[in-house]
């Protein structure tokens, strides 16, 4: 498990405790009582340090290398029952945006979300998460084959941006992403968005307009990332923390300033503490959204959806 | 020693002791430096009449070149933002907000209109891109949404006219999300048949580029204005290489077909017409 800077305490006593059970092992010593009151404090620790937790260290545990990804919680959830869907039918496969039917508890739903890589070589395979236009192209198409077979899409967005290429920007990276808020509006389908991970801009917007949108305890989302906010506005990289809490772009900040419709509560300790629990929950969430949208008349699930978008904003 | 060498080192003038040069008389080209008289740079549409470099113009003299005899109604007027997040970095974005309104003594990035082009009656929205960069928060996004409903109602054409560096991020997912509620608001003008026109100028990047602007019917640009999604700059950074001449340039979208035309400002309205009137609905 890597430790976070601010998670240090937690990783000396488990250390301690690693310790503890060696000398044991070695030396036939009773370190039970020890051991015990280790964890004990390990436990009272853990509380402590994630019960109010500051806005860059939910961005960090949004980042942590461990966390889960999409195809993990598509797999867990679907119990492997996932047929996975390529391209966009007009340059390539994405391969920062995966998608596919999956069989959610006997319902079929189309799963889109961005794939971040598992370890280096995975990481460069799925550009770190930072779709192309093609990637929110076959987006797209997938959403519209959900519409054609009337079944519910459900995206889960994970990406620390769109791509900021150059053949991105020859592709259209911005029409990309444009068209898919569009089309998204006024999609005939339900659709459900969660923030599994990190949510930057419009790259996350862009698989990101939904009837039901819910952000997991610890993520973030907001129109910058706090390093790039504080490049720009304080001109260098110190400032990441401050812009951090500047941009109110924590699951409750967004939740009490009406931007999502709620939070899916993580494992103590963030996602990656307990996949398997998160993935359930995260399940669990979906299906309950779904029993409540799919009663709905499909022209009055649109207006909703519209409203509430129309809604967000705050003038005088 | 020589007698004009200066014993001081730099502008010692204080920016309050500044002496400004009385503006409105002459105008100097910021491409190509040449210098015409005000008088003539307006008639010539704000267009250098030696290079034909487009200047920056904003809401207020777009108008008087579209509607019908510079008429029209502004909507939504006194609309302001309501710094939804306390938002300060080096500054309060209250603060800054104040100063943009003073400075450039308009309200915000965006004024919309309504009234005639060419005899078709229009909703115009034009962006402000000195104030706050012609950034967008809140109050674009809004403004934006109101014309689009009047425009449903009233069974209008819609023009937008971006210049804008992008979502504001003093408004940070506030701005954001204005991506999303513009878009939406499109979708219904499609729904409903009713043109959406979007013209893009220089320059357009970022959210504003990611939502309403390559949303058109037909997107049209001036002339060598700077479009593209993500900066330039971030773009040289990521590719860690020198960008090719022209990149992100009206020129360079029309050539890879994100652009139905390019259009000299001149040549804008009687486009816009032409444009109205092939798509008009017909009487039945």
């Amino acid at each position: 498990m890597d430790y976070l800077d601010f998670e240090k305490p937690i990783q000396e006593l488990e250390e301690q405790v690693a310790k503890a059970r060696l000398i044991a092992e070695e030396s036939n010593v009773d370190m039970t009582k020890t051991i015990k009151e280790l964890e004990r404090q390990i436990k009272t620790t853990r509380k402590k340090t994630y019960e109010d937790l500051t806005s860059w260290q939910r961005v960090q545990l949004s980042r942590h290398p461990q966390r889960p990804y999409t195809l993990a919680y598509i797999k867990s959830m679907t119990g492997g029952d996932f047929l996975e869907l390529h391209g966009d039918r007009q340059v390539r496969d994405d391969k920062a945006m995966v998608g596919g039917w999956g069989m959610l508890d006997g319902q079929s739903v189309m799963f889109i979300g961005q794939q971040k890589g598992v370890n280096t070589k995975m990481r460069q395979f799925r550009n770190f998460g930072m779709s192309n236009p093609e990637g929110y192209r076959k987006a797209l198409r997938l959403m519209k084959m959900a519409e054609k077979f009337n079944r519910p899409v459900v995206t889960l967005i994970d990406t620390p941006g769109a791509f900021p290429g150059l053949e991105a920007e020859e592709r259209g990276q911005g029409e990309a992403i444009a068209r898919n808020l569009m089309e998204m509006a006024v999609l005939k389908v339900p659709i459900i968005c969660i923030v599994i991970g990190e949510g930057a801009s419009g790259g996350a917007l862009g698989i990101g307009v939904g009837d039901k949108v819910l952000m997991l305890e610890n993520t973030w989302y907001s129109v910058i990332s706090p390093e790039s906010c504080s490049s720009i506005l304080w001109r260098n990289w110190d400032h990441k923390e401050e812009a951090a809490e500047a941009l109110k772009l924590t699951a409750k900040d967004m939740l009490s300033n009406k931007l999502i419709d709620g939070i899916i509560p993580e494992p103590l300790g963030g996602a990656h503490h307990d996949p398997e629990g998160m993935f359930k929950t995260v399940k669990t969430e979906i299906l309950k959204q779904l029993d409540k949208l799919q009663t709905k008349d499909p022209q009055k699930r649109i207006e909703a959806r519209i409203k509430k978008f129309s809604d967000m904003g705050s003038y005088a | 020693m020589g007698w004009f060498k200066r014993d001081k080192e730099g502008i010692t003038t204080s920016t309050e002791e500044k002496k400004e040069t009385p503006e409105g008389l002459w105008h100097k080209c910021p491409k190509c430096k040449v210098i015409s008289s005000i008088e003539d740079h307006v008639n010539n549409y704000y267009v250098c009449g030696n290079c034909g470099h487009h200047n920056r113009i904003n809401a207020r003299e777009y108008f008087s070149i579209l509607f019908d005899n510079g008429k029209y109604k502004e909507l939504d007027k006194g609309l302001k933002s309501g710094d939804p997040l306390n938002f300060t970095d080096t500054k309060k974005y209250k603060d800054r907000y104040a100063d943009a309104v003073k400075k450039t003594k308009i309200n915000e990035a965006i004024t919309t209109g309504t009234g005639k082009l060419d005899g078709h009656e229009v909703v115009i929205a034009c962006m402000n891109f000195n104030f706050i960069g012609g950034s967008m928060g809140s109050v674009v996004g809004e403004k934006i949404a109101r014309g689009l409903d009047l425009a449903l109602k009233k069974e209008l054409p819609f023009i937008m006219i971006s210049k804008s560096g992008g979502a504001r991020m003093m408004e940070a997912a506030f701005s954001l999300m204005q991506m999303a509620k513009t878009s939406a608001k499109i979708a219904l003008m499609r729904e409903n048949g009713l043109p959406y026109i979007s013209v893009l100028t220089d320059p357009t990047t970022g959210g504003v580029t990611a939502s309403f602007a390559m949303l058109g019917d037909i997107n049209i640009a001036e002339p060598g204005a700077l479009i593209g999604f993500a900066g330039p700059r971030v773009v040289k950074e990521t590719i860690g290489k020198d960008l090719p001449e022209g990149f992100q340039t009206s020129e360079f979208l029309l050539e890879h077909g994100f652009l139905d035309f390019i259009v000299e400002r001149k040549n804008m309205k009687s486009k816009l017409s032409q444009f109205l009137r092939m798509v008009k609905k017909s009487k039945s």
